[in-house]
């Protein structure tokens, strides 16, 4: 079989979504696709829409009342949106780490990584072990816990408290992770831990990551989108969009005019 | 395990819990539909106007009623809570508003203590500070029994309404130049009153329903006083109250006292849910 | 101290109120002291009369303690006004065994309740639920107590207990003993009557500390991909087990110090309580019963040592659940 130039493969897509709370802040019309195994950063002003959409692609908007998501989007070509389509099989493939760390405080740490396993019904302990060294490995989490597994997961501080979240999050294997800004409520030092594990956690997952950061989009992201008022402006190659967009106010928006 | 087998277990708990909560709900139902059915019966005017007498009574078919203890329960509830509510908001205000106080802690601790007692044990405790010493069961020591009762949740309201004022009030009242008290008085507690008076409707209500403190203070009477509007007459003996006569009533092996005692429930019911729905309006008017 | 992500937490932890005690004019200060002398007297009474149950009913049970012990009289099982012998153990066997099967009873319906109010309803069913359950708690003992002496004894009696009772006399004539005269009025009528009764205390707190629970918890199960029951057992309840908890001691506290329906229900029997359907006591029970018989000294004063170990029972049974919320609840020193 000749070799063909290998086209990038799409692994989510969005066509139309539009979520609508009922008071005109959501989103609108958003249509994008999203490689496989890329960092997708998602800017903008804050209330603009980035946390919706990303709410969106997992189907956390089914939890509220009052919310209606038309549109479709796709993973590998299925439509999470279509009927007949299980919301938690849905989440187990995309999974979604958020803005403040959340480990189940009466829980270990161990039992907190393999909190997602235990759902799905493995219950091997040499498996729960072997899934939960892997995932706190790929979460630059195994040096610092790897003694004390036992214990209580409220005793980690919160940037241990994220990358924990971001085991947990990987345990179950996703195909996609959803970041909602994971490291503003962090401190420089575990920020810039949490963006170097986003360059490596890259090559298990596809990414799509929230930011209100811009330099920190710059940073770690491959492909980034901007929104505004509900609706993606413009998106494309990160270097592109920041050195050279298309839009106005994607140009405003980078260097800092307003947001 | 598979898919359908954890949403089969999803609805599984769902029946449950629901199931759980009607195992609940209809025996209440139940009661308050017995209540209602079976004292209809015996609510007529002789009940409000005539007072109990003998068994005989009852058992010949002459009037009869529970005039005193309705009455009773009246007069005694009311001194009651003319003596609970200035020390229960007082100690309230205490608590919130002079948190630095070194009485404090203590307050807080033996407030909550006392919430949580027995309500016998504050009738035990009249019978030997009062009753014992003078040598008689009087509606003042069941007044003064269901004042320990509606103490702690006066005060505990109270303090839980003024901590909800918030601070820029007492703020604005300070930079106006007025002194504390006057700041709690006229700036905070207005606007704590709804709170307030939630409360002590609520400390009433409790209060009202008790028996087991009556019953060894008060202890009961199955006449009228004399003159029945002085109520100095029911302080001062021993006096009857709708909760202690419906216990009696019901242990007694009369059935036309069961009738009545039912009728006494109807009553008692009504009391606490007025006061209950009294209490929801006011606190919804404050959001 | 503070953790990472804590900062703003930190901040508010360390910035004090304003100070109060400036104050103004000496008129001012002069109103300001009246005020705060009438609030510390209305404060000292409270205190007072916390001190003054303890005193009086220590006082009143020195007599019947010293001559039968202070465990010997909580232990004996032998409770006679005639002989002047005064054990309590019959009466606090009852107690416990009333209270701890209330609990039991009632502990999973009331979590079910709030639940079903704090989790799955709708807010108007949530709404009419919890108004449900306080009017439930706002119910008189002595009501309760009548529906259940004139209504549910009677019905347990001919529909539960006669034929357990008759059925057992023919096929099992052994467990007779242990099962005991099935008048309906014993320790089954009181504990399902009383479970009924603690029910609120358990729902209320649960309730409220379920509602506590962080939408972020939720979605981090949720975002797991759990079921919604799996995010209730897996990141809601435990969370929340701290006020799950100090509600089932409270329910517990009240169930022991619940008079009225359990003495219309119990039977009032001074013997120990050892068969199923037939007559017993409660310490508060025996109390309220014997009350007005009680012309020896000696009786009386029993009957006030039993308030005195309801007493402390009750002291510490409150303590415990304040305990166990401080301890239980994330957040809190200890987590």
């Amino acid at each position: 079989m000749p070799e063909t130039a290998t086209k990038p493969r799409i692994r989510m897509e969005t066509k139309a979504i539009t979520v609508d709370y009922g008071n005109g802040r959501g989103v609108r019309n958003v249509s994008l696709e999203f490689e496989d195994r890329k960092v997708n950063a998602l800017i903008g002003p804050s209330g603009c829409g980035k946390t919706t959409f990303l709410r969106a692609l997992n189907r956390m908007h089914d939890l509220m009342r009052g919310v209606k998501v038309t549109g479709q989007a796709l993973l590998d070509g299925d439509d999470i949106y279509a009927p007949g389509v299980d919301p938690v099989t849905v989440r187990r493939r995309i999974g979604m780490v958020f803005q403040k760390p959340t480990p189940f405080p009466t829980m270990s740490i161990f039992d907190n990584v393999v909190a997602g396993l235990k759902l799905v019904g493995i219950r091997d302990r040499d498996q729960l072990n072997q899934i939960a060294e892997r995932s706190l490995r790929q979460a630059a989490l195994w040096g610092e816990v790897s003694d004390r597994l036992k214990s209580p997961a409220s005793r980690l501080s919160g940037g241990q408290q994220q990358r924990l979240s971001i085991a947990r999050a990987l345990a179950v294997e996703p195909d996609v992770l959803l970041m909602d800004e994971p490291t503003s409520s962090l401190d420089p030092a575990a920020t810039r831990r949490i963006e170097e594990l986003v360059g490596t956690l890259k090559e298990d997952v596809t990414i799509i990551i929230v930011t209100h950061n811009m330099q920190q989009a710059a940073r770690i992201s491959d492909v980034t989108s901007f929104f505004l008022d509900g609706e993606v402006i413009e998106s494309g190659a990160t270097d592109r969009m920041f050195t050279n967009p298309s839009d106005e106010r994607t140009e405003q928006y980078v260097t800092g005019r307003f947001g | 395990m598979n898919l359908k087998r954890r949403y089969m277990r999803d609805r599984l708990m769902l029946i449950l819990i629901v199931l759980a909560s009607l195992v609940v709900l209809t025996p209440l139902l139940i009661v308050l539909w017995y209540v209602a059915s079976q004292g209809i019966s015996a609510l007529n005017i002789d009940f409000f106007t005539k007072d109990l007498g003998s068994p005989t009574r009852a058992q010949f078919g002459q009037a009869t009623g529970l005039a005193q203890a309705i009455a009773g329960t009246f007069v005694i509830d009311m001194t009651a809570l003319l003596m609970a509510v200035p020390v229960g908001i007082g100690a309230g205000m205490m608590l919130a508003e002079y948190k630095e106080h070194p009485l404090n802690p203590l307050l807080r601790v033996l407030n909550d203590t006392m919430n949580g007692m027995p309500a016998i044990l504050k009738g035990l405790l009249i019978f030997t500070l009062v009753v014992r010493p003078s040598g008689t069961f009087s509606g003042f020591a069941g007044s003064l029994a269901l004042g320990i009762v509606m103490l702690p949740i006066i005060a505990r309201a109270t303090e839980g309404a003024l901590t909800l004022v918030p601070w820029s009030i007492r703020e604005a009242g300070l930079a106006l130049g007025l002194p504390r008290w006057r700041v709690i008085l006229a700036a905070v507690l207005p606007v704590a009153r709804p709170g307030l008076v939630t409360g002590v409707l609520i400390a009433f209500a409790r209060a009202a329903g008790e028996a087991a403190p009556l019953l060894l203070t008060s202890l009961g009477n199955n006449f009228l006083p004399r003159n029945p509007w002085n109520p100095l007459e029911y302080l001062t003996k021993a006096a009857d109250t709708l909760p202690q006569r419906l216990y009696s009533l019901a242990v007694s092996p009369y059935q036309q006292w069961h009738a009545m005692g039912w009728a006494a429930g109807i009553i008692l019911l009504l009391l606490v849910i007025v006061v209950f729905l009294v209490g929801r309006w006011l606190t919804r008017r404050n959001h | 101290m503070a953790r990472a992500g804590n900062k703003a937490q930190a901040t508010a932890r360390t910035c004090k109120e304003p100070d109060l005690r400036l104050t103004t004019r000496t008129g001012g200060r002069i109103g300001d002291k009246a005020f705060l002398t009438i609030l510390t007297i209305f404060g000292l009474s409270v205190v007072a009369i916390a001190v003054l149950m303890a005193w009086t009913l220590g006082r009143d049970a020195t007599e019947p303690i010293q001559r039968f012990g202070f465990f010997g009289f909580l232990t004996g099982t032998r409770w006679d006004p005639v002989s002047g012998n005064f054990g309590a153990w019959p009466f606090v066997l009852g107690t416990l065994v009333t209270s701890v099967a209330a609990l039991a009873l009632s502990f999973l319906p009331a979590l079910g309740l709030a639940i079903l109010s704090a989790e799955y309803a709708p807010k108007w069913i949530a709404t009419i639920v919890d108004y449900i359950v306080d009017l439930l708690a706002a119910i008189p003992s002595v009501v309760l107590g009548i529906w259940g002496i004139l209504v549910l004894a009677p019905t347990l009696r001919d529909n539960v207990y006669r034929p357990i009772y008759e059925w057992a006399a023919t096929n099992a004539p052994s467990q007779v003993g242990w099962l005991g005269n099935p008048t309906g009025y014993g320790l089954v009528t009181a504990t399902l009557v009383l479970a009924l009764m603690i029910v609120p205390y358990t729902t209320a707190l649960a309730r409220d500390a379920i509602r506590l629970v962080p939408s972020e918890q939720r979605e981090a199960a949720w975002g797991l991909g759990a079921t919604r029951w799996e995010v209730l057992r897996m990141a809601v309840l435990p969370y929340a087990r701290g006020g799950i908890a100090a509600g089932a001691v409270l329910s517990f506290g009240r169930a022991l110090g619940e008079t009225m329906a359990v003495a219309m229900l119990i039977g009032n029997s001074s013997r120990l309580p050892l068969t199923l359907f037939g007559p017993a006591s409660s310490m508060p029970s025996v109390i309220v019963n014997e009350f007005r018989e009680a012309v020896d000294a000696l009786h009386l004063s029993s009957l006030m040592a039993i308030g005195f170990y309801l007493f402390i029972i009750s002291l510490v049974v409150n303590l415990g659940a304040a305990w166990i919320q401080r301890r239980l609840v994330p957040g809190n020193a200890g987590l």
